[in-house]
């Protein structure tokens, strides 16, 4: 995702068990933005809480050392 | 529509109206529709959604089982091909009613997460709940299932859960307030159809709440034996998937689905030990 010459400031976290390193001041929004993923079709769980209000994704900053958990339902029995 | 055009032209017009009147789909019609904690459901068949070689074939395979409850996994979200799996890209939500599992899931703290995210996706509050004990036969933890179940009915889950076909936890899990219980014909993805006709006809028997039975039907007659011991539906996923041709497989369990619901209502003949003839033993030449 991150090129290497990167001159904006940097925190690492953990999404779906992967480390992963995003520009500081990011919000969730622009995470899954980044990923082009649609925040209709996804729940997220940070740090282990259920994140209900999906309006709230715009306004919600990342901080370092976070946890994500970005999860969808697929096909199953 | 039954009868053949020679046998129609033979009888004539008067008499093909009354077997007409009785083939009606009022007469037909199932006089106790499927409910659900209060829920009416249109069909008594319920699908999954996995192991499908394609979503085309999935949606298609789906509307051909006639199915409204339709079952999906939770899964985190595989950030390089997320626009491939989501299946709420494929399967119009307005059309079906979207049942989240909890498969995969091997203790009742799992489960619960997983129920919640799932939940949290906004479309209701229920959840077919499994909480597997035994990897290679996918069987129910009776234990876990059991304290899951309480936990997520007292937090206002309807629970419809998987178990085994034991009577006795068939009736904890009732009494924790699941709004069915889901006893299994055979292992999950097996095709054995159903194994103990006898314990699943006195879970039937026993329970109040609706029984679905899930997993293990492989083929249309295994659905229509399964449903000819009276419970009020069948949930089943490798049984349409795994079939050469998923789609008229779909069909198929469609038809078996309602014969042996039909079968059940209609109460079959007596069995005998021996032959009793169709056919007048009188009136034989030569008498």
């Amino acid at each position: 995702m991150m090129g290497t010459e990167v001159f904006e400031a940097e925190i690492a976290l953990t999404v779906n068990g992967a480390d992963r390193r995003i520009p500081s001041g990011w919000t969730l929004a622009d995470l899954l933005s980044s990923v082009e993923l649609d925040p209709r079709v996804v729940v997220v769980e940070r740090n282990g809480q259920i994140l209900r209000d999906r309006s709230s994704f715009a306004s919600l900053a990342l901080a370092a050392d976070d946890s994500l958990e970005i999860v969808h339902f697929v096909g199953g029995g | 529509m039954i009868r053949s055009r020679s046998f129609i032209s033979w009888v004539g017009a008067e008499m093909t109206s009354a077997p007409a009147d009785l083939l009606s789909t009022t007469a037909l019609t199932d006089p106790q529709p499927l409910v659900i904690a209060g829920r009416e459901f249109r069909s008594r068949l319920m699908v999954g959604t996995g192991k499908y070689a394609s979503n085309a074939q999935m949606i298609e395979a789906i509307e051909a089982s006639g199915a409204e409850v339709v079952t999906v996994a939770v899964r985190r979200v595989d950030l390089d091909r997320s626009k491939d799996e989501a299946i709420l890209h494929h399967l119009d939500p307005d059309n079906f009613f979207l049942l989240a599992n909890t498969a995969g899931c091997y203790s009742a703290s799992e489960a619960i997460r997983y129920a919640r995210l799932a939940r949290a996706a906004g479309f209701n509050e229920w959840v077919k709940l499994e909480v597997i004990g035994d990897q290679q036969t996918l069987l129910p933890d009776s234990e876990g299932l059991l304290q899951a179940t309480l936990t997520l009915v007292d937090e206002g889950f309807k629970v419809m859960a998987y178990t085994n076909d034991d009577l006795v936890t068939a009736l904890k899990l009732e009494d924790a307030g699941a709004v069915a219980v889901m006893p299994l014909a055979s292992p999950i993805g097996s095709g054995l159809g159903m194994l103990n006709p006898y314990a699943i006809r006195t879970i039937k028997q026993r329970l109040s709440v609706p029984v679905i039975v899930d997993a293990g039907v492989g083929t249309a007659s295994d659905a229509c034996i399964v449903m000819e011991q009276g419970v009020d539906g069948i949930l089943m996923n490798t049984g349409i998937a795994g079939a050469q041709d998923p789609v008229r497989m779909a069909a198929a369990m469609r038809s078996a689905v309602e014969a042996g619901r039909h079968a059940y209502l209609a109460g079959r003949m007596p069995r005998r030990e021996i032959a009793v003839p169709s056919s007048p033993t009188t009136g034989m030449l030569g008498s």
